[in-house]
């Protein structure tokens, strides 16, 4: 399985951070109507790695997403973005935040009216107000690293929904965001574009260095990520012999009635001895 | 279907009135505050704007020509009908012209913003944008609230003028009155006042249509079915308020300018 080449300046260097985690929250409760969806969740995702939130439908998965990323504000608690506390944010103070991180909704949430390239080019010309030569080159780059710079001139509704997926993952990483949201990318998706679609993350996670969030209801796309690696030199994904698999930067959490009730990595997670997880993974 | 309490439903709607009058004030107030998104309004003025003469045209015509055939009838009665031109004149600039291109922008960009507005939301485009650091209120809700308004006032004036050349046709063909002293009536009677009052109500009712469609649009929930409730509700408010506002400016007006 090969993977298209990375956009060259992706690679930057990692910036000097005060903090230690990438994301942290404190003790979040969140209701919707009578309906309480996240009882007091705790959890750290530290920079450079990758965290698989997993558990039932509706158990507050993308609602973590969308509080991490200041959508949405929870009924109690704390969270912290980048060192930034989004809770205490106003909403005009998070904009300017948003920008150093990106996001992959479930359904892709392209801008339907505009085309593929004015899509991966949005947050650019936001910030430029013009399309111009680099905004171009950067855009075909993020298109060749998600193997669509072919598509620049379609619609969102003439691609098919692998294809949204990935032009969703290029709008989100043209800006080379320290953190990275990934809303069940896979979803509803063939196994050959599913794996493709892991094969970008993983590159992401190991060749950038992005710190990431990854809602999933594959275990498999989990487990793959926990046991792979990129190699630049071959352009694939390399699986690792069994003991080292604590080199991958990779964690679980698993979501059950609106608490967690697992955060640790893929050696943890065989161990464990709760059943309802055993069930889970098995 | 669920039953909600007395108290829960006037919560309800004094939150929506609380969230529409934010929803307004910051549209207003984005227009002092970086990026002004001078292209996204010139595309919705064209969409808007330029999009509604036709029906605008066609409408302030016909009702201008209707008001003449009308009104013609008691005119004579009282052997009054020179006075058409004025009748036409006043009828339109004070109050059709305004009103019905209101109503007509209304029913054709009220929803249009509301179902465009409602699918972004939807289909979680809305916090795409708000993900990628922009303001939607900035980029989608400013700009069309800013060429509504701006379009809105020449397109009652455009539905003025033709109003008056449908009476002048009316008058002309079936009344056989003198063109010349049609026009003279009509312009000679319009004061101040009259031109005054035509020209404050595009203002208001064109930030009625798009911020109520703006409104319905941006709190648009539960798929395609919330999408076409949203825009049947702003069509139907943006021009229920248009009348209720229309009665209450024109009482103020003619308290405020001593009109006879």
């Amino acid at each position: 399985m090969s993977a298209p080449t990375l956009p060259s300046d992706s690679v930057s260097s990692m910036p000097a951070r005060p903090f230690a985690s990438a994301v942290v929250f404190d003790d979040v409760h969140i209701s919707f109507e009578e309906n309480e969806v996240l009882r007091g969740v705790s959890f750290q995702l530290p920079f450079g790695e990758t965290k698989a939130l997993f558990g039932v439908a509706g158990a507050g998965k993308s609602t973590i997403l969308k509080l991490a990323l200041g959508l949405l504000q929870p009924d109690s608690g704390r969270i912290t973005v980048l060192g930034n506390e989004v809770t205490r944010m106003r909403e005009l103070d998070l904009f300017p935040m948003r920008a150093h991180l990106g996001m992959v909704f479930q359904e892709s949430a392209l801008f339907d009216s505009l085309t593929v390239r004015e899509n991966v080019a949005f947050r650019l010309i936001e910030e430029k107000g013009v399309y111009d030569d680099e905004t171009d080159r950067r855009v075909r780059e993020a298109l060749r690293f998600v193997e669509l710079e072919h598509t620049l001139d379609l619609f969102p509704s003439e691609l098919s929904g692998g294809m949204r997926r990935r032009v969703a993952i290029a709008r989100a990483i043209i800006t080379h965001p320290e953190l990275l949201l990934y809303d069940s990318p896979t979803a509803g998706l063939d196994p050959v574009t599913s794996n493709t679609i892991i094969e970008l993350i993983v590159k992401q996670r190991d060749v950038a260095k992005t710190s990431s969030l990854l809602v999933t209801h594959r275990l498999q796309d989990a487990f793959t990520m926990a046991t792979h690696q990129f190699d630049p030199r071959t352009n694939q994904l390399r699986a690792l012999p069994r003991g080292q698999y604590c080199d991958v930067p990779m964690s679980f959490l698993i979501l059950r009635d609106g608490k967690v009730i697992f955060d640790g990595d893929v050696r943890e997670l065989a161990r464990t001895k709760d059943e309802y997880i055993k069930e889970y993974i098995s | 279907m669920e039953l909600t309490s007395p108290t829960e439903f006037a919560k309800r709607k004094v939150q929506s009135v609380q969230e529409y009058t934010l929803l307004a004030a910051q549209s207003v107030a984005n227009l002092f505050r970086k990026p002004l998104y001078f292209a996204d309004m010139v595309q919705q003025a064209d969409l808007i704007g330029v999009g509604s003469l036709p029906i605008v045209v066609l409408t302030g015509f016909f009702t201008g020509g209707v008001l003449a055939l009308q009104t013609s009838n008691t005119l004579q009665r009282f052997g009054s009908i020179t006075l058409i031109g004025q009748l036409v004149s006043t009828s339109m600039v004070r109050e059709l012209g305004p009103v019905l291109t209101g109503l007509m922008v209304a029913g054709r960009n009220s929803s249009g913003i509301a179902s465009e507005l409602g699918s972004m939301v939807v289909t979680e485009q809305i916090d795409a944008m708000r993900a990628l650091g922009t303001d939607p209120m900035k980029k989608l809700v400013t700009p069309r609230v800013t060429a509504t308004v701006f379009m809105l006032f020449f397109l009652s004036i455009i539905s003025d003028l033709v109003g008056l050349a449908g009476g002048l046709m009316v008058a002309k063909l079936f009344l056989s009155l003198d063109a010349r002293q049609y026009w003279a009536n009509a312009w000679q009677v319009l004061v101040f006042q009259d031109v005054f009052m035509g020209l404050v109500k595009p203002l208001l009712f064109g930030f009625i249509i798009a911020t109520i469609g703006c409104y319905y649009g941006m709190t648009a929930r539960g798929g395609t079915q919330g999408v076409g409730r949203a825009t049947t509700q702003a069509v139907v408010w943006a021009s229920v308020v248009i009348l209720v506002t229309d009665f209450f400016v024109t009482k103020l007006l003619i308290s405020v300018l001593s009109y006879r």
